[in-house]
């Protein structure tokens, strides 16, 4: 039910979401625009706690060098002590500032580098042996509010999860977590259904979404129901000793994905199998049964790949 | 005490005398209670460095039995927010040694913890008692506003209006439970609401 799918982050194959550290893909500048679409309607999707600035910079630094590293056509930075100079060309931005002094930058370091990088961003505080939610960049999430959560520790952040305290999943994902080392990132897949390709399912706005999902019918599965694949990443910062946890959503709609006859059948089994209580936290109720029909026609019972890493 | 719930939701325990050079209590309604169960078991002199903030509610009783405690400090007001430019200056005046004690409704205990949140002060190091109402103090996730004494289930919110379902999910910073709006899918179903949280 519940998997610690926890795995280096390295880099993976050419052409694949996991060819560079940091993705940067064709939906980068709708993406950014749609972020900045978001902020303008609720600021609050953007927090840091006052002791975050430092982790800010260090986020910075993180998301400058690897989208450089990663895509050197798009984004060039030059450094000469702390004299730093960001090109980002896709949107158009050729910034000179001090590395350190807010007081160069338009936004906050955390939300300079944010807006300018897909996915979203938690910083996280290590003390007292627990890591705490202080500073955010959240407009993509998956029905979870930064606003509430922010200051809050690990456990408690995690408190709506069913089952998986009971499970000792947290404790033993804390205990990995703060041991990450600098330059040994580690990653995770989660994943959800998303009706519509839609960013933005927060709490905030659930009374617009969530209409969609009663829009579900045996004739339109395939093009409104999209699995969400969050490929999440963690990463020691240098100088805070914080952890940055990018959350990077990826949505495939159901007729896309039936196009690999082993997705299908391994998906149909899932939803299929799920626990009423994940089904439920999920968010699939009220379309599950819709779905698992169609997908079921796709599923001529052969065996599926081992799962994950096959 | 409540029911056993998720691990975001408080848990109040019993206050107790504790090593410290000052005492600050804040407490409602029976929450006076608390603290005088506390006073059978302090110290000799243990009044003479303590700043009792009371607010006693509509039913106003407990004011004689804690101003018998003679607390260097005694302050009787007519609601919590009369009460917090006090509580705020208190805690920005405050000194190593300073043990905050906070006892009555969660509303009361939250709000008091909020202030001393902002104050720099470690909410492990505060005890908290809960004497009296469960209503609660529901943010709305929607448009932000907070509810005050929530009793019901689903609860409607006074700001916008939504019609909110109060999880058990909450936050020391807001000093609130979170509330989401409980029909969004389809706002045809309208669940009854009960009286859960007296």
């Amino acid at each position: 039910m519940y998997a610690v799918n926890i795995e280096p982050h390295v880099v993976g194959p050419k052409g694949s979401a996991l060819e560079n550290l940091i993705d940067v893909d064709e939906h980068y500048v709708s993406e950014m625009q749609d972020r900045a679409l978001v902020l303008a309607e609720d600021p609050l999707r953007c927090q840091s706690l006052p002791h975050m600035t430092l982790a800010g910079w260090d986020l910075l630094e993180l998301l400058m060098e690897q989208q450089a590293l990663g895509s050197p056509e798009h984004f060039t930075l030059t450094r000469d002590g702390d004299k730093w100079r960001w090109i980002n060309r896709p949107l158009g931005i050729d910034d000179s500032f001090t590395f350190g002094d807010v007081s160069t930058l338009p936004y906050g370091p955390m939300e300079y580098i944010t807006r300018q990088s897909q996915g979203d961003f938690c910083i996280l505080d290590q003390r007292d042996g627990n890591l705490w939610m202080d500073a955010g960049m959240v407009t993509t999430q998956a029905d979870w509010s930064l606003d509430f959560d922010i200051g809050m520790n690990f456990f408690e952040w995690h408190a709506p999860v069913p089952l998986a305290h009971e499970k000792g999943i947290f404790t033993r994902a804390l205990k990995f977590l703060t041991n990450i080392q600098q330059g040994k990132p580690a990653r995770r897949l989660n994943w959800t259904m998303t009706i519509n390709p839609r960013l933005d399912t927060s709490p905030e706005n659930y009374h617009k979404w969530g209409p969609d999902r009663t829009t579900v019918t045996p004739e339109n599965v395939g093009d409104k129901v999209h699995l969400r694949v969050e490929l999440q990443s963690f990463w020691r910062l240098p100088r805070s000793n914080g952890i940055v946890f990018p959350i990077r959503c990826y949505l495939i709609k159901m007729d896309e994905l039936v196009t690999q006859p082993i997705w299908a059948r391994r998906l149909h089994r899932v939803i299929r199998d799920l626990p009423e209580e994940l089904a439920n936290y999920k968010g699939l109720s009220r379309y599950r049964a819709t779905l698992v029909e169609w997908l079921s026609k796709l599923d001529d019972g052969s065996p599926t790949s081992a799962g994950f890493g096959a | 005490m409540a029911a056993k719930s998720i691990i975001s939701r408080p848990v109040y325990g019993t206050l107790s005398p504790q090593p410290g050079k000052h005492h600050l209590f804040v407490a409602d309604a029976d929450g006076a209670l608390a603290i005088t169960d506390l006073a059978a078991k302090a110290p000799d002199g243990f009044f003479a460095d303590a700043h009792i903030i009371f607010i006693p509610g509509n039913e106003g009783q407990h004011v004689a039995a804690l101003e018998a405690l003679k607390p260097a400090q005694f302050y009787q007001g007519p609601s919590f927010a009369s009460a917090l430019p006090r509580l705020k200056q208190t805690l920005a005046n405050a000194h190593m040694g300073l043990r905050p004690y906070l006892a009555g409704t969660e509303g009361l205990i939250g709000q008091a913890m909020q202030a001393a949140l902002e104050a720099g002060i470690d909410h492990t190091s505060i005890q908290t008692e809960h004497r009296g109402s469960l209503a609660r103090r529901v943010q709305c996730v929607h448009c932000k506003g907070i509810t005050e004494s929530v009793t019901t289930q689903p609860a409607t919110c006074s700001h916008c209006g939504l019609l909110l379902l109060v999880r058990d999910h909450y936050s020391r910073r807001l000093a609130a439970f979170q509330g989401v709006c409980i029909n969004a899918e389809d706002r045809s179903e309208i669940p009854p609401a009960e009286e859960i949280f007296r």
